[in-house]
């Protein structure tokens, strides 16, 4: 077993390399530091004192590969690309482009928030669509089955911001039961974290549902579910303790994967929300064209993608024996 | 004058391709029998007449020329809804209304202020007075229906009658006479959507030349024609994202699951690397960084070269899922029998490749087609919110959202902007999940059995 995880995580090093390299090859390569300079100092009337000054201060100076005019080692250390975009590797973002703010701090400080919201409306996500695809399998083809699959489709066809919007007002400003936005530390947060949860875990039912509904139809369809029923068993227990236990499976594999991305927080939910997580700090970099802090957050979000993936794989070992280590 | 926008070209290159499977796919029994199924399904059917409405609209506005007048860039679509493109208002009005949404203030004879809700430029402005709004619009409505009935008829009247001479031409002598004739089936058919068609046309033509059907927005523009003209955007975000990519993914798809070895091993590398970066961000960073530079032609033009650019960039994104597809199958198809014994009577390898594997990866690639372009039209409103989308100055419903999301908060509050948007992506998102799911269930051949 552990020689598996080292071999998959051995396995996981070239593909964060690459990851390392496409950001490199867009962020340095495809827009020029001057390029940069000129966006981040507003585009018009701009000297180029005033851009080889910025450049200067924020290290954006150096060329990209070899620095011809250092002695030794520093040739390859004082470098864009050693001190920009090798450092990423060890998790170092460096600074800000815009206010000089160290990013590690800050995504330290921004995952609570972010988890607060992004873990309550996975649980109760996962707990909702369990509930309801038994409900739906135990009423397969029935016209409770039918109704519920064609609201299923419409849920997942209209677009998360309608249900953002429309919950803010609906829960906001009509019924006054959740303030709008904003946020607060300790038992305060409750308050304004529980309207993004709840929309959270609407928005999401749709698509989720159907995928769990199909799952749960593939099981019940199986043989040893007949067997089940030949015995004698009763529905309940046939859905209870063989589907659902067989069905939790390939569930998991698709649940795990998203783990890691509950760290990330929701753009969307967040950013609406003021919430200061991390979400909307990536929202706000983008707004603000803050290069180095979306260069982080690609990097951090490929990573924990990778991370997912390797989670995937070995729980996918511990749950299903079926599945080798070869 | 004819003008050629880039993405006209992928539409026109849409159209050919979609008509050449078409073509080809009428004389495959695989096809016909995944189309007698689809036909089957009522709630399919009715989904592919409201995406085909859809998709005509967004025709009639691909087809651009230069206005002589003014040398701006217009569409067929434009040029049709002249009155609602040209009859701006001030501000905000609600649909149907006759007078603004918002006070202003007169100065009255007497020289004191007034403030009331002065009337609409064009908004009901044949009036003489508001309260015979709903007489009038009652009136409307009948005409309209009257009118589309008839209309209806005669259109239904028009092609049954070219299809039943149609028939006639062509079919042998020797051909049944049931064969000849059309079954009542059809024509009740042919009969609502005939219906369908004109009665809403004719509601149209009635009421929104003197009326502001959805209201207008902030700076009193119709919210009905902009609806309208953000059709072709997110079909164009929808459709021409996947058709760039489709070669690409086909090409290393197939070169990686058929050969194997390194090719595999490479291919394999460069996708798993691309897809661990999640997708929004990289759409993003892709944006952010190739941005049009300099400034040719027309705000048309320009608008239309960065939803070009945004389709790129969301296809570079998310071609990796279907080529993994795509590598899968192909995988499969190579170990099947026929093409082990095409193998073995010394058929090149490139002849099997085109005559047994691609025609065989068809159903995927039409599947995912469909079911990727309803995501990527939602896509498309979000990345406007993050202030990547397409370009300001370009109709779409995510621009639309966009600009309106805080008119919900404000006081009165101003719904229609955000409802008009919302129901016409729902409008076309739902119709092309149905029918998405509907083409699935047709064609996988692990549900057939």
């Amino acid at each position: 077993m552990l020689a598996y995880i080292i071999r998959r995580c051995l396995y996981a090093m070239p593909i964060i390399i690459g990851v390392n390299t496409i950001i490199f090859f867009l962020f340095f390569y495809v827009n020029s530091p001057d390029e940069v300079a000129r966006k981040i100092l507003g585009e018009k009337n701009i000297t180029q004192e005033a851009v080889d000054h910025w450049k200067r201060e924020h290290n954006y100076h150096l060329p990209l590969f070899i620095n011809n005019q250092e002695q030794g080692s520093a040739k390859i250390s004082q470098t864009i690309f050693f001190k920009k975009s090798l450092g990423l590797l060890w998790f170092d973002f460096g600074k800000s482009d815009r206010n000089n703010i160290d990013i590690s701090s800050q995504i330290k400080r921004r995952m609570k928030p972010s988890l607060l919201i992004a873990l309550p409306t996975f649980l109760l996500g996962i707990l909702v669509e369990i509930t309801f695809a038994m409900i739906l399998a135990y009423c397969r083809g029935t016209y409770l089955d039918y109704v519920g699959t064609i609201v299923c489709i419409s849920m997942m066809s209209i677009s998360g911001l309608f249900y953002i919007i429309g919950g803010q007002y609906l829960f906001g400003i009509v019924l006054k039961l959740f303030p709008i936005s904003g946020y607060d530390t300790g038992w305060y947060a409750l308050k304004f974290v529980s309207l993004p949860i709840l929309i959270g875990v609407v928005a999401g039912i749709g698509g989720d549902l159907r995928f769990t509904r199909t799952i749960f139809l593939e099981e019940i369809n199986k043989d040893y579910i007949r067997t089940a029923r030949a015995k004698g068993l009763p529905e309940e227990m046939v859905l209870f303790k063989h589907c659902l236990k067989n069905a939790l499976i390939p569930l998991l594999t698709t649940v795990v994967m998203t783990i890691p991305f509950l760290f990330m927080g929701s753009l969307l939910m967040e950013s609406f929300f003021a919430i200061p997580g991390l979400g909307s700090f990536t929202i706000d970099a983008i707004q603000a064209q803050d290069f180095a802090i979306v260069r982080s957050m690609v990097y951090l979000g490929s990573i924990l993608y990778i991370v997912g993936l390797l989670l995937t794989d070995i729980s996918y070992t511990l749950v299903d024996p079926r599945v080798r280590f070869e | 004058m004819i003008r050629v926008l880039p993405t006209d070209i992928f539409i026109f290159i849409l159209l050919a391709s979609g008509s050449v499977f078409i073509l080809s796919a009428r004389r495959r029994e695989y096809w016909r029998s995944a189309w007698r199924q689809v036909q089957s399904n009522r709630a399919a059917m009715v989904s592919l007449f409201l995406l085909s409405l859809y998709a005509s609209i967004a025709l009639i506005d691909t087809i651009h020329f230069e206005d002589k007048n003014t040398g701006v860039t217009l569409s067929l679509l434009d040029v049709l809804a002249t009155p609602l493109r040209q009859q701006v208002e001030k501000t905000y009005s609600a649909p149907f209304a006759t007078h603004q949404y918002i006070k202003e203030g007169f100065s009255a004879t007497n020289g004191t202020t007034l403030r009331t809700y002065p009337r609409l430029i064009y908004g009901g402005a044949h009036l003489s007075s508001s309260d015979a709004k709903i007489k009038d619009i009652t009136l409307r409505v009948i005409k309209a229906v009257t009118q589309g009935s008839i209309a209806a008829v005669v259109l239904a009247g028009i092609i049954l009658g070219s299809v039943h001479s149609f028939i006639a031409l062509f079919s042998r002598n020797g051909s049944r006479e049931k064969e000849r004739n059309i079954s009542g089936q059809s024509v009740a058919y042919t009969l609502i959507i005939s219906f369908s068609i004109t009665i809403p046309l004719a509601l149209l033509i009635q009421c929104s030349s003197s009326y502001h059907l959805f209201g207008t927005d902030k700076i009193g523009n119709d919210v009905f024609y902009r609806s309208i003209k953000s059709i072709r955007t997110g079909l164009v975000i929808g459709s021409v994202t996947t058709l760039i990519v489709i070669p690409f993914a086909i090409f290393l798809g197939v070169i990686a699951g058929y050969f194997g070895g390194i090719v595999d091993d490479l291919i394999q590398y460069i996708y798993s690397t691309l897809s661990s970066i999640p997708s929004v961000l990289l759409i993003v960073s892709f944006m952010l960084l190739v941005e049009v530079g300099e400034e040719v032609g027309d705000i048309a033009w320009r608008a239309d070269r960065r939803l070009l650019s945004l389709c790129l960039i969301m296809g570079i994104t998310s071609w990796t899922g279907l080529c993994r597809l795509i590598r899968g199958e192909t995988l499969k198809l190579r170990e099947l029998d026929y093409v082990q014994a095409a193998l073995s009577f010394g058929v090149n390898r490139l002849k099997i490749l085109f005559r047994h594997i691609v025609p065989n990866l068809m159903h995927i690639i039409l599947i995912s087609f469909i079911l990727r372009f309803s995501g990527l039209v939602l896509a498309e409103a979000v990345l406007a919110y993050i202030g990547i989308g397409v370009d300001p100055s370009m109709e779409s419903w995510g621009n639309m959202i966009n600009t309106s999301r805080l008119e919900l908060a404000r006081e009165p509050i101003v719904w229609w902007n955000l409802c008009a948007a919302f129901f016409f992506m729902f409008g076309l998102v739902l119709p092309a999940n149905l029918f998405g799911d509907a083409l699935r269930d047709a064609l996988d051949p692990r549900l057939k059995s």
